[in-house]
């Protein structure tokens, strides 16, 4: 038959799953008559090669892909027309119409009982009325007035739930669910906002316990009954959220953190458990400041590390140890738990002046001097910049710190659980020491001493232990050979 | 990696398997001279020569039979239905047999079923079904519903691995469509372990198959009204990963579970049913589902339009869960 109208010929689907088509060849050109089921061009898909036929008789009007191109199926490869007609080009009303909704699709369905010939004609009268519903959702904001009371009574699973945990009157959370419910975000941000503004009371409930430490600190009561229950007493779960105590005239406040948090439990739980005491003892540098004089500057030159004091002192606590297998031990339960190396761990401030942390360097008793030197520069560099992995501050095995920077000349540093004892390093100072001189006898020179101290968990060490330690490791501090370490 | 279709995917696990292993072999209608309906096994009679590359007749009972025979035999058959809707006919070789027999005589079956299946491309209701919530229901049956085209291939050698029947159902919208990219070689993507398509905070998509990448395009869409959609495709449905779709549901407390498959009965409700079991308390909102009304698949490409849940669908019901 011939068209009356323009045709669109496209590209067919050849089987289900073929979504594109190659154009191998035209077998007609553009102006030529063709007449209907004549074949067009040829075509190639992954699955079969086939000429496609002209959908009716006419003029090939457009040839709109050329061959090799490759298109998707339904795409328009050519314009056949009425013959002598003008030809222009294809227009988009002349596309399918625009889809059906499910409902109309579901009604047409259920009208189709009759036969498939119904199906088709009763799509056709659906379609001026389906776009209208695809804005599905809106009618809901339309209803808050009707369903506000509802909205605000009826609270979902999980809302309720958080409000229980939280204690939240979830009446006076503004809700923007469906007639103004609150959703578990508006509880949540709502939540998050009272935590701040709420937030006040706590930290003024914090420094009332801390007060107390600084006398429990002082080595004073080693006989404290080793299995005393650490928290109750100081602690009672309630204490700490109660008094919401009003900000007076000068105070500020600001939220503790995480790492804060850590800390100040960290400690409490230190002192509550170790039975702290301190030995100090004076040690005379001026070996290690003489070979440090000297190895710096090759150090430098050569590896471009500094040889600390705290690098020294590290090496030589190291190598004392090995004699001290308690101080580097712990209490597991019942039972004492010593070990064949050294995990070291290092007191470090953070750069913001507002946070503690304790890098661990592993097996410390491989590393020789420029190892350790090496050691404690990169993983303090690392700490200060937030740079630490996980593993880096866990499984340390005793601990220094490092106060002296500020000249310090004492301190009694809190033991990192779970380990036995903490060595507190201090300001390396020229005093007027009584030395003798080359006949024997008394002289007051000028030398650099150094403070260091031991703070140790009683139970576990004792006094006199402590005091060998020290005396051992001063006595490797003050012998420091040129070629020693 | 190379990039193939999810068709050639499914041909490369296959052809790989049935180099590396004399047991495997293939029977079905056309699979052979033919190289299957939809090419999967193109070439591989003349690789594997007839009898490891079978034309059966016009019987799905025949070829479920024959593949049960030889499983039990020691053999790793895999069954092609020229279109999953056929696979009604071999219903009582599979469930009655196939499921059972090692529970009751505990003796292995392991064939595996390909089944290409799905709409979109109006094949009218003989050749558009998804029918995995039908066998779902069966115990002994495992039913495995690749996306992409790794997973396709990495599911098919842990389905020709399995011990048990397993229904391997291609979806066939997404044979050629679909190009991703296969590792080289083989390897198994294991049943039972969910892929998060996409992550996102305020409503999760559960889903599998072609509808994977329908909720795809809707979370798209959605991100220029700021609503963050998750996409949990199952990859399997039989056994399916109810840990990634229970921590899906705690994340967002929104769930919409879509598939193509008809709404009543279909597994969504499985879904639905657990997520109110198990993630009560965690729930800011009903679990929707969006699924084919209960008809046969229309013929119509308007009305198969309207039967199969489209973007515009996805859009519309995450955006309520979203506002509610």
């Amino acid at each position: 038959m011939a068209t009356n109208t323009q045709i669109d010929v496209v590209m067919p689907q050849m089987g289900v799953s073929v979504s594109e088509g190659t154009i191998t060849k035209w077998l007609k050109q553009e102006g030529e008559p063709i007449a209907a089921d004549e074949s067009l061009l040829e075509i190639s898909t992954d699955k079969v090669d086939t000429e496609v036929p002209s959908p009716g008789e006419g003029v090939v009007a457009r040839i709109l892909v050329q061959e090799g191109e490759t298109v998707e199926v339904g795409t328009v490869l050519a314009v056949i027309a009425p013959e002598g007609t003008d030809v222009g080009t294809p227009t988009q009303e002349d596309m399918p119409p625009a889809p059906a909704t499910q409902e109309a699709a579901d009604e047409a369905m259920a009208s189709a009982s009759e036969g498939v010939g119904d199906v088709a004609q009763a799509t056709e009268p659906e379609q001026p009325q389906a776009p209208a519903p695809p804005p599905g959702p809106t009618p809901q904001p339309a209803a808050p007035a009707a369903g506000a009371e509802n909205g605000k009574t009826f609270l979902s699973p999980v809302v309720a739930r958080i409000a229980s945990e939280h204690g939240v009157d979830v009446s006076r959370v503004q809700g923007t669910g469906t007639g103004g419910r609150v959703t578990k975000k508006d509880l949540l941000a709502f939540v998050e906002a009272g935590a701040s503004t709420k937030a006040t009371p706590p930290p003024a409930a914090a420094p009332s316990a801390p007060e107390s430490p600084p006398q429990a600190a002082t080595p004073v009561a080693p006989q404290a009954p080793p299995q005393a229950p650490p928290r109750a007493p100081s602690a009672p779960p309630q204490a700490i959220p109660s008094p919401p105590a009003e900000l007076a005239e000068g105070e500020s406040v600001e939220p503790m953190n995480a790492m804060r948090k850590g800390i100040a439990e960290h400690m409490r739980r230190s002192l509550d458990t170790a039975a702290h005491v301190t030995s100090a003892i004076e040690v005379d540098m001026s070996k290690v400041v003489a070979i440090r004089e000297k190895l710096k500057q090759e150090y430098q030159a050569a590896y471009g590390v500094n040889p600390t004091y705290l690098s020294f002192v590290a090496r030589a606590t190291v190598e004392t140890l090995r004699d001290y297998p308690w101080i580097n031990g712990e209490i597991r339960g019942d039972k004492i738990v010593t070990r064949n190396y050294v995990n070291l761990g290092f007191a470090v401030e953070l750069a913001d002046g507002k946070g503690l942390i304790v890098p661990v360097v592993k097996n410390t008793e491989g590393l020789n001097l420029l190892g350790m030197a090496r050691a404690v520069t990169e993983i303090a560099a690392r700490a200060r910049d937030k740079k630490l992995m996980p593993d880096d501050v866990q499984g340390g095995t005793f601990t220094i710190t490092n106060p002296g920077g500020y000249g310090t000349f004492h301190g009694t540093p809190v033991i990192s659980q779970p380990q036995a004892a903490i060595l507190g390093t201090y300001a390396v100072v020229k005093r007027p020491w009584v030395a003798q001189d080359e006949l024997g006898k008394d002289v007051i020179a000028i030398r650099p001493i150094m403070n260091l101290t031991l703070t140790y968990d009683h139970r576990l060490v004792d006094g006199a232990l402590a005091g060998r330690f020290l005396r051992d490791l001063r006595q490797r501090l003050e012998s420091w050979g040129e070629s020693d370490y | 990696m190379p990039e193939m279709t999810y068709l050639q995917a499914i041909s490369d696990g296959l052809r790989g398997e049935m180099r590396r292993d004399d047991r495997v072999f293939v029977i079905g209608e056309d699979v052979g001279v033919y190289g299957g309906a939809f090419k999967v096994t193109l070439g591989f009679q003349e690789e594997f020569g007839p009898w490891r590359v079978i034309d059966s007749p016009l019987a799905e009972t025949a070829i479920v039979g024959a593949c049960t025979g030889a499983a039990m035999m020691g053999m790793r058959p895999v069954a092609e239905m020229q279109f999953a809707d056929f696979v009604s006919c071999a219903w009582d070789h599979l469930v009655t047999v196939a499921a059972k027999q090692r529970f009751r005589a505990g003796t292995p079956v392991p064939i595996v079923v390909r089944l290409p299946s799905g709409g979109g491309f109006s094949g009218g209701p003989f050749h558009s079904q998804n029918p995995e919530s039908s066998f779902a229901h069966i115990p002994g049956l495992k039913c495995v519903c690749p996306a992409t085209p790794e997973d396709a291939k990495g599911l098919l050698i842990s389905a020709i691995e399995d011990p048990n029947p397993v229904l391997f159902f291609e979806h066939k919208h997404l044979y050629r469509r679909i190009k991703g990219e296969v590792p080289e070689g083989r390897y198994t993507v294991p049943f039972g372990k969910a892929r998060t398509h996409r992550e996102g905070d305020d409503v999760s998509v559960i889903t599998w198959g072609a509808m994977v990448y329908t909720a795809g395009e809707a979370a798209k869409q959605l991100e220029t009204e700021d609503v963050s959609v998750e996409i949990i495709d199952l990859r399997t449905v039989i056994p399916w990963d109810r840990e990634a779709v229970l921590a899906s549901a705690r994340k967002t407390s929104k769930v919409l579970v879509l598939h193509e498959d008809t709404r009543t009965g279909g597994f969504g409700a499985e879904i639905a049913a657990t997520i109110a079991e198990e993630a009560f308390e965690d729930l800011d909102g009903p679990v929707k589902r969006l699924a084919a009304p209960d008809t046969p698949v229309p013929f119509s490409p308007v009305l198969e339009k309207a039967f199969i849940p489209q973007v515009d669908d996805v859009v519309a019901g995450l955006r309520e869960l979203a506002a509610y």
